[in-house]
């Protein structure tokens, strides 16, 4: 069983475009306080093979995007608008037994918290060998032979008989082996890591990701890797998507955004982040103020109330205009392409180290 | 496991003899001679002491303590109405028969009441609750919830008579209830106990549906079930394969406490529908002061409630592995 399960030959459709395509995708949530505008037009373009990371604070749009993406939502409260295209099919509109039959399939995800995310009543082999049986019809003897040979994979010795036991006799970093070999067990095109190590200590944290490089060369899966960690994020992704506030407002290659970020955010994030080599004396320069409440978000650009860069773009543009991103390379700011440069710069990359 | 359960075992037992001791020095710190009610109006001291003497209040009470526990163990003859075989918690001073069998003749009512209204409870109200939980939200889920608002908040002495005033009295769609026993008559025993059930689960029904539903919307949202429908595991599945098993836990929890004390004796249940069960019993024990039936009837409601503890634990282990390891 180390081949591949999946349809022989399945289409490849090179000239759809992406091969996932989320296309001005809102997500609001009723609650008693009103509509929590969860994501507000978000766009972006993922090919088959890729990592995308999505960077952003709590609350800004990160999980439910994903999670919408799966139709994990709960359909009674939240309102779905925009598109969202796997291999040029709608999920949005999809229905319910339609997405079933892709997740933990085509499109698998990975959770943050390994410890609370598998069941505690069965065992880790079952756990990981019941979408194989769902998905491919497998019999129960070969589904289980494949979570052992999938949890071999992942890396857990002694995989015949660590399958036998539940999920609490595991420690932290072989949980989320475990979590990942459930994800991988159907070999889905996309993956969804979803702070697959922030419940990790720092030296497992490392031995994940490489394992999940490692996986992501033998599968072939596209992966959306959602992390606040930037650290992280230059380790893993292809490319960048920095989102605040429910929406993208930086995106580019991991080198560009990383190097050259263009935002005031992501400015703020990266000077907000420790790093080892910096004067130890230098205080970290978190951004000022709150993330916005997402009931009622602040009017033009979402950023503006905390952005110490506004009286450079002049007038009330910050205040009253949205900014755009641009369809590639981009930031949603105001500022000109020339002051974006010149600040990061001659302000921002000095205090980098 | 079985350590475990030898374990629970010894500690039950444990219990009832410390229980035992607080009973029988209860019993005799209260200010009432069960002698000077046998004894009638025309008491002399000699009679009384006569009494005393043949019920052996006469000796030590850790004498009368020991030969109590002992005679339970072997059995006695000391009595004058004859031999008390192995349990022996002697006579009744008020029927003046053997304590232990007539806590067999209450029992098989008493059983028979509890079992049947668990099954009908525990159908119904588990049924209900996790239809509601499946539900939420809907007409149904709220019509189910406020009916078990109501009928919880109902008492056995208002519905048993409603029910009787209705069924039997008015209408005479079933007999006024009574027990024969299963053996002799399994259709009688089902319609002669179908009313008492019917009242009693409806009562213990609806707090089972609040916990189900209750209980099952917490475990919808807890992350695992999650987990297991990102992995593309059907509603249904996760419903009963996910989120059931960890609801199970605090309706076990609430079942062992239940059925103790119904097994223990429904005392109001008996009174309203005049069966003689082992509530009935109990407070006629209490009533005539006839310690050896009271502390048959405590000690054996004890022991039901502490092997029902035994088997919930049982039960957590089954359910969880994590308590089984440790």
């Amino acid at each position: 069983m180390t081949t591949l399960t999946k349809e022989a030959g399945a289409p490849v459709p090179s000239d759809a475009g992406a091969f996932l395509s989320v296309r001005d995708l809102h997500v609001s949530f009723r609650t008693e306080d009103g509509m929590v505008r969860a994501v507000d037009g978000l766009s972006f373009d993922l090919e088959r093979g890729k990592t995308l990371g999505i960077v952003g604070e709590s609350g800004s749009g990160k999980s439910v995007t994903n999670l919408t993406i799966l139709g994990l939502h709960n359909p009674k409260f939240t309102t779905v608008e925009g598109e969202i295209l796997l291999e040029g099919r709608e999920l949005t509109t999809a229905r319910e037994h339609e997405l079933e039959k892709l997740r933990g399939n085509k499109v698998a995800m990975i959770f943050q918290d390994p410890l609370t995310a598998l069941s505690p009543y069965y065992t880790v082999g079952r756990q990981i060998a019941e979408p194989f049986m769902k998905h491919t019809g497998a019999s129960k003897k070969a589904a289980w032979d494949r979570a052992v040979e999938m949890l071999g994979k992942v890396g857990i010795p002694n995989p015949k008989e660590r399958a036998k036991d539940y999920p609490h006799q595991f420690s932290g970093g072989m949980r989320q082996r475990a979590m990942i070999a459930m994800a991988l067990v159907c070999d889905p095109d996309l993956l969804i890591a979803d702070e697959p190590t922030t419940a990790l200590d720092v030296t497992v944290q490392a031995q994940i990701l490489d394992l999940l490089k490692d996986l992501q060369q033998e599968f072939g899966s596209a992966i959306i890797f959602i992390t606040h960690d930037l650290g992280v994020i230059a380790d893993m992704a292809d490319d960048i998507m920095v989102m605040y506030a429910g929406g993208a407002i930086e995106r580019g290659t991991t080198n560009e955004v990383l190097r050259s970020p263009q935002h005031p955010y992501t400015w703020g994030l990266l000077n907000s982040m420790p790093r080892l080599d910096s004067d130890l004396a230098a205080p970290l320069a978190p951004i000022p103020g709150a993330p916005p409440s997402l009931l009622n978000p602040p009017s033009g650009c979402r950023f503006h109330p905390r952005c110490t860069f506004q009286d450079r773009v002049g007038g009330t543009r910050c205040t009253d205009e949205r900014p755009l991103l641009a369809p590639d390379r981009a930031s949603a700011c105001h500022l000109t392409a020339e002051q974006k440069r010149t600040i990061f710069i001659e302000e921002i990359k000095p205090s980098l180290g | 496991m079985l350590r475990f359960l030898f374990r629970r075992i010894l500690g039950s037992l444990v219990i009832l003899v410390l229980l035992t001791v607080v009973a029988f020095l209860l019993f005799f710190g209260m200010p009432r001679d069960p002698a000077l009610l046998m004894c009638g109006k025309t008491c002399t001291p000699d009679a009384l002491a006569n009494i005393h003497h043949t019920l052996g209040l006469d000796k030590s009470i850790p004498e009368q303590f020991w030969i109590f526990l002992s005679g339970l163990v072997t059995g006695r003859d000391d009595f004058a109405q004859g031999p008390c075989p192995a349990p022996c918690f002697g006579y009744s001073y008020h029927t003046n028969e053997q304590v232990w069998s007539t806590l067999m003749d209450r029992l098989p009512l008493t059983l028979s009441l509890a079992a049947g209204a668990t099954v009908v409870f525990l159908f119904v109200g588990l049924g209900t609750g996790l239809l509601a939980a499946w539900k939420r939200g809907t007409l149904v889920d709220k019509s189910f919830t406020a009916g078990s608002m109501v009928l919880s908040s109902m008492q056995i002495y208002f519905l048993g008579p409603l029910a009787l005033a209705i069924l039997v009295y008015q209408t005479h769609i079933f007999d006024e209830p009574d027990y024969t026993p299963l053996t002799d008559n399994p259709a009688a025993w089902f319609t002669g106990l179908i009313i008492p059930w019917a009242v009693l689960s409806t009562i213990f029904a609806a707090q089972y549906t609040r916990m189900a539903r209750s209980s099952m919307i917490e475990q919808l949202q807890e992350e695992h079930v999650r987990t297991a429908r990102a992995k593309g595991m059907s509603g249904r599945y996760v419903f009963f394969r996910y989120a059931w098993r960890g609801s199970l836990i605090p309706i076990i929890t609430i079942l062992g406490i239940d059925l103790s004390s119904l097994l223990g004796g429904a005392i109001i249940t008996e009174y309203t529908f005049g069966l003689p069960g082992l509530g009935r019993l109990a407070v006629e024990s209490v009533q005539f002061s006839d310690l050896p039936l009271l502390l048959g009837v405590m000690l054996f409601a004890a022991a039901v409630i502490l092997l029902c503890n035994i088997v919930v634990d049982a039960c957590y282990a089954f359910i969880d592995p994590r308590v089984r390891l440790s």
